[in-house]
């Protein structure tokens, strides 16, 4: 019953059947899903969408699975929150956040790609899933798989913030410390992939598993009134999402839900892995890999995947992209939890950070109507801003007491 | 003693399912022809015009060639090369 045609190389075009394969067997070129998009323009419709339940299989017809959706049946459909007080800070008209902080049930948009992964593994017939995580996708794999009954193989860097090892312990998962940072970790997970038959959702699995990061954007355009925005800036890593984003814009157009595109597409990297801006602000589509040295671990991949199709798209669109510091990443989190009450884990403050220099520098206009992705929450990675916020105000438990204090807290 | 190179799933066909490798010392790029010899085919699939292509990673004793000289990198005896295709993983 599904829509896809099939799997084709990125580079060269050749055409593989529905598989979990994830390379050109011919030049290496990463594996893209093929959709009968004629077919889907017959069935799905705004009315049809707008039918079904809030979540982001709403959307199926244009996600790689054949049968019923068996996972995440809850996940996405996130607010798309208008930040006005945010937007008036800025001298913005119109901002949006899209608040994947909220996301079910590990709360960042990896829930997203693994419910879309895991959903496409169990149609494989797989009963392991596996991959390698900066932490975000570690959760939703540990947490998705439990529910979903898989058994759970999952591969870290040793330096990740405690609260998020916790965090994906809690699901029983089998847990794999490895000393050395993300790339090592891919690196010796395509080794494992080789020798193990596991479902390894960002491997053998990636094809299907990008594709999840599609409803971020039919859900944008939904929420918006059926449109897309003037801008958007991505936080990217691999800069899977950042295409992705984009690929969904079009397929809107494509099955003829809306009428036309015409968004900048804006990449937001820390500086200390910004592989993906450093390309684009020599102008340039070849990624040099980097070392990763940032407070932004989600966002730290210095050898990204889709970096040169992250950098085709900025160029499509007239986007461009920025690049910020840990200090700066600190301070757009505390700016969005203080002005919209939405408290962002470090990826977010890369966002709105580098959001905040491409206003100033005028590649946003202040008319512009921008959202800003914001993939994950701060309770994730509250490591980054301790010592950066207030103390608490310590008082006896006795009215005079907290009179002291609050005349202290008035007259500051 | 050669230079050890590991084969990824997708060229295994070409080495007749062999995972492991041996080469000659020299640059990248001539470890590839190298290889091409014995394997034919497998030089068209890493490299094009001289250069490996966009979506191969070389690794030599864990260290990614681009941190190094890319295909003029030298590699030598004793040393270990994994051929890995780019993966995806973060956003």
């Amino acid at each position: 019953m599904g829509f896809v045609r099939g799997l084709k190389c990125r580079e060269c075009g050749r055409e593989y059947p529905v598989d979990p394969i994830y390379v050109c067997e011919f030049c290496f070129g990463p594996l893209e899903v093929v959709y009968d998009y004629d077919g889907i323009k017959k069935v799905l419709t705004k009315e049809k969408i707008l039918s079904r339940p809030q979540n982001l299989w709403r959307y199926k017809e244009l996600l790689p699975i054949d049968g019923e959706p068996t996972v995440g049946l809850h996940s996405g459909f996130t607010p798309l929150v208008r930040a006005k007080k945010l937007a008036e800070h800025l001298g913005m008209k119109e901002l949006y956040i899209k608040d994947d902080t909220v996301t079910h049930p590990t709360l960042s948009f990896k829930d997203r790609v693994v419910a879309v992964a895991l959903s496409k593994a169990k149609e494989f017939g797989f009963d392991t899933v596996a991959c390698a995580s900066t932490g975000n996708l570690a959760h939703s794999v540990s947490a998705h798989g439990a529910a979903a009954g898989l058994k759970r193989y999952i591969f870290i860097p040793a330096t990740l913030e405690q609260s998020k090892i916790v965090a994906s312990l809690a699901y029983g998962p089998n847990l794999i410390a490895v000393d050395g940072n993300y790339d090592d970790v891919n690196r010796l997970c395509s080794e494992v992939a080789n020798k193990h038959n596991w479902a390894f959702v960002n491997i053998n699995i990636r094809p299907f598993y990008a594709e999840g990061s599609k409803t971020q954007g039919y859900e944008i355009i939904e929420q918006l009134g059926w449109k897309t925005p003037d801008a958007v800036v991505v936080p990217c890593a691999s800069g899977s999402l950042l295409t992705k984003i984009w690929k969904s814009f079009k397929e809107m157009k494509e099955i003829g839900i809306i009428d036309n595109v015409n968004t900048k597409v804006f990449s937001a990297q820390a500086t200390g892995c910004s592989p993906i801006v450093a390309a684009i602000k020599e102008g340039t589509d070849v990624i040099r890999p980097v070392k990763p040295d940032t407070i932004a671990k989600s966002l730290a991949i210095g050898n990204p995947a889709d970096g040169y199709y992250a950098t085709q798209v900025i160029k499509e669109t007239g986007g461009f992209g920025a690049d910020v510091s840990d200090a700066e990443i600190i301070d757009a989190i505390k700016l969005l939890a203080e002005t919209e009450g939405i408290f962002a884990e470090t990826a977010g403050g890369v966002t709105l950070a580098s959001a905040m220099k491409l206003i100033d520098s005028g590649h946003i206009s202040k008319g512009d109507v921008t959202v800003l992705c914001i993939t994950g929450n701060g309770l994730k990675t509250k490591e980054a801003i301790e010592g950066h916020t207030g103390e608490p105000h310590h008082i006896d438990p006795n009215l005079k007491s907290f009179e002291e204090v609050l005349k202290k807290i008035t007259s500051a | 003693m050669a230079v050890k190179v590991k084969i990824p799933v997708p060229l295994q066909r070409l080495t007749q399912g062999k995972e492991e490798v041996e080469g000659a010392a020299g640059t990248i790029i001539s470890l590839v022809n190298d290889l091409d010899q014995q394997y034919p085919g497998l030089a068209e699939r890493i490299s094009e015009n001289g250069k490996l292509r966009r979506f191969v990673n070389i690794y030599v004793n864990e260290e990614d060639v681009r941190f190094m000289k890319n295909e003029e990198t030298e590699v030598k005896d004793g040393d270990e090369i994994s051929i890995v295709p780019a993966i995806a993983g973060g956003m």
